[in-house]
């Protein structure tokens, strides 16, 4: 099949469709709606359940209930939404519960408002949520590359019971591209679902779905599991790509549609005479801190750039751990700049170092 | 094409400006092209301005934004104010001459103005004013076949609206002849 044109929050909709969804719970928020619209259509049709509950709150809380019996759920909000939900993510973490999240970034904080944004990175990778938990975390560039990664998102989930959060901006959301929905997946031995309540019936014994731990050893010896399950994500899934990297004087970091905006302004310093490359998180947790390995020692500095006041800088910073100097350039509420202004940057490299 | 082109359409909501934009993407994807369209979804969309930016390319799409438009396509007065000066040079400005009766002029792009709605009213419906658009832009471009947007727009009005193709094939035509009437042409100088 060839390709075909379509808005990004149904291409993520239909994706997750491909990707085996059985359940979706949400609430409506501008500029993630087409996801919920697609899917109320296409999944009660197919004998799914979807809900659109009374609230963010209510949401989660049918994630947890369904992951709980087995399901492949989802949910998706923007980021006043994404808050509201945060006490149900961090429980689904501490029941170790697969779930896919879908952000679509708007400007905040507080209702903000309702343009593109990158400005919930600290959401998605520090939570708003409790303890020591931690999600996996993509941060696709184009609609094709959120596609393949919403097609993969459930097996990711399942594979590590721990839910998985795509993180988009606005932009990604409301614009429209031609797209492969066809292309391959990788395969995965998944584990058998033989924590799910699904009945006595079906199996032996009561199964509890729990996150409530009082005698502070057996939490603890709960805590070093997930840590272990978080350094395993660490080794298996952590996603980068590089572009130009080895001989560039200076390195741009950005994820996301500023990954996209600092290709165009890298063409535009290349003919400048500039050796600029750049290192594109794709998970943005885990962060992909060997990608600064890769980096020549004598490179000029480093430029992180994002719709934000600078949230990604803090892994920026840790992951460079003081070999070069760091700058940032970003916009903040709904804004989004344009590739001139990320040459500017690095003409004037210096008016923006922060360490 | 072997190039990037990036196109600006801007108007009142309800002209049609995020479907002649969508026309644009439908076509580039159906020729096997890239294509990306960004719809401004503000406020704005709920009465007043609208606009949306189209890039088509026989290469890989990087940024989704960008300042200047090799093409702007405009259908009022405040559009015009709004983004004439964000033009490349060698540029293409088409606009509206129902609606904006000044003179427009540019020292970094070509020029011209089709009175859309009188046309799209001899026709006998004011609502394919922008097909009348899109015929000009078209001729002046040459980046789609009739064959393409033929098939476009009978996929876009589906069966609720097939009554609706004819019309808008017309539409298109009428367009396509006013820019041979009016005998001017547009090569991209840069």
């Amino acid at each position: 099949m060839g390709r075909i044109l379509m808005k990004g929050n149904e291409a993520i909709a239909v994706a997750a469709i491909r990707g085996g969804i059985d359940a979706f719970f949400g609430y409506p928020i501008t500029p993630q709606n087409e996801i919920p619209e697609y899917l109320s259509k296409h999944l009660l049709a197919n004998g799914k359940a979807f809900v659109q509950a009374e609230s963010e709150v209510a949401a989660i809380n049918m994630v947890y209930g369904a992951a709980g019996a087995g399901a492949r759920v989802m949910t998706s909000s923007s980021s006043p939404g994404i808050a509201l939900k945060q006490e149900g993510i961090s429980y689904l973490c501490g029941a170790q519960l697969p779930a896919v999240i879908v952000s679509v970034m708007r400007g905040g904080p507080g209702l903000g408002g309702i343009q593109p944004s990158q400005a919930d990175y600290y959401q998605a990778t520090r939570g708003g949520g409790n303890g020591d938990y931690n999600l996996i975390v993509f941060g696709p560039e184009t609609i094709q590359e959120t596609v393949d990664i919403m097609k993969e998102a459930f097996a990711i989930a399942d594979q590590y019971r721990n839910p998985v959060l795509v993180l988009v901006d606005g932009l990604i959301g409301q614009m429209m591209e031609s797209i492969d929905l066809d292309r391959p997946v990788k395969e995965r031995n998944l584990p058998p679902k033989d924590y799910a309540t699904t009945g006595t019936r079906n199996h032996p014994g009561r199964h509890i779905i729990n996150s409530l731990y009082l005698d502070p050893l057996e939490l603890e010896n709960h805590n070093k599991k997930l840590q272990q399950k978080y350094a395993l994500v660490k080794a298996q899934e952590t996603r980068y790509e590089t572009v130009d990297l080895e001989d560039a004087d200076y390195v741009i970091v950005a994820y996301g549609t500023m990954a996209r905006i600092v290709r165009s302004a890298m063409e535009t310093l290349k003919k400048l005479g500039i050796k600029v490359g750049m290192i594109r998180p794709i998970t943005i947790w885990p962060y992909p801190e060997a990608a600064f390995d890769l980096i020549k020692a004598d490179c000029k500095g480093i430029l992180c750039t994002e719709m934000s006041a600078g949230q990604m800088l803090d892994d920026v910073l840790i992951a460079n751990n003081g070999r070069h100097k760091v700058a940032f350039y970003g916009r903040m509420g709904g804004m989004v700049p344009d590739p001139e202004e990320i040459v500017a940057a690095i003409k004037n490299f210096s008016d923006w170092v922060v360490k | 094409m072997n190039s990037t082109c990036r196109i600006r359409v801007a108007g009142f909501g309800g002209q049609g400006v995020m479907m002649f934009g969508q026309m644009l993407a439908y076509s580039a994807t159906h020729d096997e092209l890239n294509t990306l369209w960004f719809p401004s979804y503000g406020p704005e969309t709920r009465g007043g301005t609208a606009n949306c930016s189209v890039i088509v390319s026989n290469q890989t799409i990087n940024s989704p934004v960008f300042k200047a438009a090799d093409h702007l396509v405009v259908f009022n007065m405040p559009s015009l104010t709004k983004f004439q000066e964000q033009i490349e040079q060698g540029g293409l400005i088409l606009y509206n001459a129902s609606l904006i009766k000044t003179a427009v002029k540019s020292d970094k792009a070509l020029v011209v103005g089709i009175p859309i709605n009188d046309i799209a009213h001899d026709l006998g419906s004011l609502q394919v004013a922008n097909m009348v658009m899109l015929g000009a832009y078209l001729e002046l471009t040459g980046l789609f076949t009739d064959a393409t947007i033929t098939e476009i727009i009978k996929k876009f009005m589906g069966e609720r609206k097939a009554h609706m193709v004819e019309i808008n094939i017309q539409a298109i035509a009428a367009g396509r002849k006013q820019i041979r009437d009016i005998g001017v042409t547009y090569v991209k100088t840069s």
